[in-house]
């Protein structure tokens, strides 16, 4: 039986790499912030 | 630091530095919560004991929980802090203006942070060349960002709307010659709407957002003209026939809730019956003593709101009449690099607020406050002080978020929240940090809800 299941998020360490162009809308929350690079 | 809490049916446990995001059962729910001592036998028989299982498949929990936590996405260890200090020293570029086109208003609503649009100072409107020279600053200032935003701000920018029109034209004339993307948005109450507005807005503008506080008589009771008179007949029609026109672009419906409704949820009620289906409802921003401020009595009252929000949500989606509430709009996925987390929304760094006469302030809400004025679409910023204070304003600034599970949702919150509760950008706005908590569990188990029926 599955007494856990991690649901698909964004892994904040990787992106330390793919993080950080500034490209995202500017927030006034930072939650619900897309992000282009997320997937590369 | 991992966070545990139940919302919506589910269990949910939080790991919040990693950002991963576990649904769980009770019994994984037990184990997280004393993973200190689960090598302890008599805390692994308590809980098989509490939850009628074998001490075996306790034991077997508590291995997935180890092997969650081997892989760093359980207990994992906050590593982030040299990137703090590497932000807080970084060169930083404009990628984003509030234009205050108007420093006055038609409505004359108590609770307005901008005191009737004037923000405390004389009735102004922006003429086109300082909004033409505040738009070449933040073309000049930019470095390589490729997206730039610019907001229509008041007061009501309708009270100036032929220069946000050749603003939008002289910006768009722009865009090819210096390599950049303007986006534009727009906050209005909706009073002067009309056919030649809407049209523009859907050619131009990737987000409007339109103030209505939700029932007629909550609206009424702060939304009126200055001789007193409510604004929900003039503009609910209006937002119904921008809303139809709107299609499937960006917009929202921006309600204000105060110590007068702190029961919420029946505005939103309200304004899904009107036929609005993007919506936000935010609570007042104003002194403490206020007759209309949030007090502890309406906490609960107000994190009750948000559940029941939740589960709304939820219903209505499942009969296909989705709705959406901007703070639960997570994507967990997709969502934000952990340089954005901790830096924020830019307020003072990235993002200035420009007044009529040109000035610079650090966000919309800091306008008319002496000491931050930061200079001006001219001279450019020379208060560097002041946005140094800034850029050492995030998610690791303050004692207190030490121990916050959210602090990586909400990057140490909103400074200017903070100035006015505390006087101090850094200081803390317990209350608003209380609502935030309340509000992103709700945030992540509606995301949940969905993901594991996309899942099954």
């Amino acid at each position: 039986m599955k007494r856990i299941i991690t649901l698909n998020t964004r892994d904040l360490e990787a992106s330390k790499q793919n993080g950080g162009c500034g490209e995202c809308q500017t927030s006034c929350g930072v939650a619900n912030q897309k992000c282009e690079n997320a997937n590369k | 630091m991992v966070h545990t809490f139940t919302c919506c049916g589910v269990n949910i446990a939080v790991d919040s530095v990693s950002g991963s995001v576990h649904v769980v059962d009770e019994v994984a729910l037990d184990v997280i919560n004393n993973f200190e001592n689960i090598a302890d036998k008599g805390v692994v028989q308590a809980i098989a004991l509490r939850h009628g299982v074998t001490i075996e498949d306790v034991s077997d929990c508590a291995a997935d929980v180890k092997e969650l936590a081997a892989r760093g996405m359980l207990f994992c260890r906050d590593t982030f802090r040299p990137d703090v200090e590497k932000l807080a020293k970084r060169d930083t570029v404009v990628k984003a203006l509030c234009l205050h086109v108007a420093h006055t208003c038609n409505l004359d609503c108590d609770y307005c942070f901008a005191a009737q649009g004037k923000y405390h100072g004389e009735r102004a409107l922006m003429s086109f060349e300082v909004g033409k020279r505040a738009l070449d600053f933040l073309v000049e200032n930019s470095g390589s960002r490729h997206n730039l935003e610019v907001d229509f701000f008041g007061g009501e920018p309708l009270m100036n709307w032929q220069v946000v029109k050749q603003l939008v034209a002289y910006a768009r004339s722009i865009e090819p010659a210096c390599g950049k993307n303007f986006r534009f948005t727009l906050t209005t109450n909706g009073m002067l709407l009309n056919d030649e507005v809407i049209d523009f807005c859907n050619r131009e503008m990737h987000n409007v957002v339109l103030s209505l506080d939700g029932r007629k008589q909550i609206n009424d009771h702060f939304r009126k003209t200055a001789a007193g008179v409510g604004s929900f007949d003039v503009i609910v029609p209006k937002f119904q026939k921008f809303v139809a026109a709107r299609g499937d672009r960006e917009y929202y419906v921006r309600g204000t809730f105060t110590h007068r409704n702190p029961d919420f949820m029946q505005d939103i009620l309200a304004m899904l019956e009107l036929g609005f289906d993007k919506l936000s409802m935010e609570p007042v921003v104003c002194p403490p003593d206020s007759p209309y401020a949030l007090t502890e009595e309406d906490k609960p009252i107000i994190c009750r709101q948000y559940k029941l929000l939740a589960e709304e949500l939820i219903r209505r989606a499942e009969q296909g009449r989705p709705f959406t509430f901007y703070h639960y709009m997570l994507d967990l996925a997709h969502g934000p690099c952990i340089y954005k987390r901790i830096s924020g929304c830019g307020s003072g760094t990235e993002y200035l607020a420009v007044t009529p006469a040109g000035e610079l302030y650090p966000c919309h809400q800091f306008v008319g406050e002496k000491g931050y004025l930061l200079g001006d679409v001219w001279k450019g910023v020379t208060n560097t002080a002041v946005t140094e204070k800034f850029k050492r304003c995030n998610a690791y600034s303050r004692k207190e978020c030490e121990t916050c599970w959210a602090r990586l949702y909400c990057s140490g919150g909103c400074a200017a929240n903070s100035f006015h509760a505390t006087g101090d950008v850094n200081g803390v706005y317990a209350y608003g940090c209380d609502l935030f908590r309340s509000r992103m569990e709700c945030a992540l188990a509606v995301n949940a809800v969905s993901a594991l029926k996309e899942q099954k």
